[in-house]
């Protein structure tokens, strides 16, 4: 239930803006159709119809009266919509020169420390935007509300990851500038976010220390699909057994591409290379 | 618990498929699903069978064509078949090797009549 208007809906979506919670919009889950009360909506649907070819099993040119089938040959991606959308994304970010960060990771791996200490310490530098996904809760967009940087909240009911319709819903809301950064916080969930692209311009896995190290053999999807390892907490290592080496030469067994940036949110460790990338690529836009 | 979304998506696929062919209803459906496509099977066929009552694939046949994955090596160019995003090549024995086959998701078919 929307802990806001009320409503019940069991796979509803809920699209917050912190500060202006009378005007969020509702989504059900994987719909086209928005299920919205009182509040704006529109009611553009996003169709991409597949190239397809049919044939008719049916011999028979006079019409009508017998039953026949048809075979349609559609060869069609199952996630194109998603991936549609996604390119559409995409294309608006570049278009604003807007680098677009997909942060993922398992529950309790500092996400939400280390945007907080991002864009606090480059609060001068760049204009920032955050989306933020969880299944329940606004706790993390009213951490990040604190930094002054403009949030919005998708509730994901019982979804566990975000998707471009979402992430589309919720940048409408941020009245995002040009040259700016805009991290997307996924829902907690080291598995079903791997296969979503929100039109990112790179994705970024983080993994603290106070998890295995072997991470990216148990769940490789999500470091195969990922161009950034953030390692944190390392503040943390002389207390725990975590071999940096190891989890790097696991990772890049699933993804020899990867990127690794070592850091603690808690104590400021490290940041100042993860922010030398950020200006990077952000001037490569 | 993506399965569920990925069943969901094939079906509203399907469904557009059935109005654009004025179909009354869908028999069969095939699928491709790569080895590596991140599809947990029995995830899928539970949301499938959770999904389907009512919907306009409830009477339909389901066939899905696993596609197996292939790999090919960075450091030596050799292509072999992989079980997981991290095999060594069997020639060199370098883990740097790129994927080319076996993420497919894909609904082939449709039989509409």
């Amino acid at each position: 239930m929307c802990s806001t208007c009320g409503c019940g809906h069991s796979d509803i979506i809920t699209i917050t803006r912190i500060g202006d919670e009378d005007n969020h919009e509702h989504m059900i889950l994987n719909s086209n159709r928005n299920y919205s009360h009182q509040h704006h909506h529109e009611g553009v649907h996003d169709h991409a119809h597949g190239h397809s070819h049919e044939k008719t099993m049916v011999s028979d040119h006079h019409h009508a009266v017998q039953p026949h089938q048809t075979i349609v040959d559609l060869e069609m991606d199952i996630l194109h919509k998603n991936d549609l959308l996604a390119s559409r994304n995409r294309g608006y970010f570049e278009a604003l020169q807007v680098l677009a960060l997909n942060l993922v990771s398992s529950p309790g791996s500092g996400k939400t420390s280390l945007l907080e200490r991002t864009l606090t310490d480059l609060g001068a530098e760049f204009n920032s935007f955050v989306i933020e996904g969880d299944q329940q809760s606004s706790n993390d967009a009213n951490r990040i509300a604190e930094t002054q940087v403009p949030v919005v909240q998708i509730n994901t009911g019982k979804a566990c990851h975000l998707d471009a319709q979402m992430v589309q819903k919720a940048y409408k809301q941020l009245s995002i500038v040009n040259q700016s950064l805009l991290f997307i916080e996924n829902v907690g969930n080291l598995v079903c976010p791997a296969m979503f692209d929100l039109g990112e311009t790179a994705r970024v896995v983080i993994i603290s220390v106070t998890e295995g190290d072997d991470k990216p053999v148990k769940y490789p999807d999500m470091f195969h699909s990922s161009d950034i390892c953030i390692i944190n907490k390392i503040d943390l290592l002389p207390y725990v057994q975590f071999e940096v080496e190891k989890l790097k030469e696991y990772a890049l067994r699933v993804n020899p591409d990867l990127s690794f940036f070592e850091t603690s949110a808690t104590t400021g460790q490290g940041m100042d290379n993860w922010y030398e990338w950020l200006r990077t690529q952000q001037q490569n836009l | 618990m993506h399965e569920l979304t990925i069943v969901l998506n094939i079906f509203e696929i399907a469904g557009n498929q059935l109005k654009e062919h004025q179909g009354n209803k869908i028999d069969a459906i095939e699928l491709e699903i790569g080895l590596l496509a991140g599809i947990e099977m029995e995830a899928f066929h539970f949301a499938w069978n959770a999904a389907l009552p009512g919907s306009v694939l409830e009477d339909c046949s389901l066939k899905i064509n696993p596609v197996e994955a292939e790999a090919r090596c960075r450091h030596c160019h050799l292509e072999y078949d992989v079980s997981s995003l991290y095999d060594a090549c069997p020639g060199c024995g370098s883990f740097r090797s790129e994927l080319i086959r076996g993420k497919d998701l894909r609904i082939q078919s449709l039989v509409i009549s």
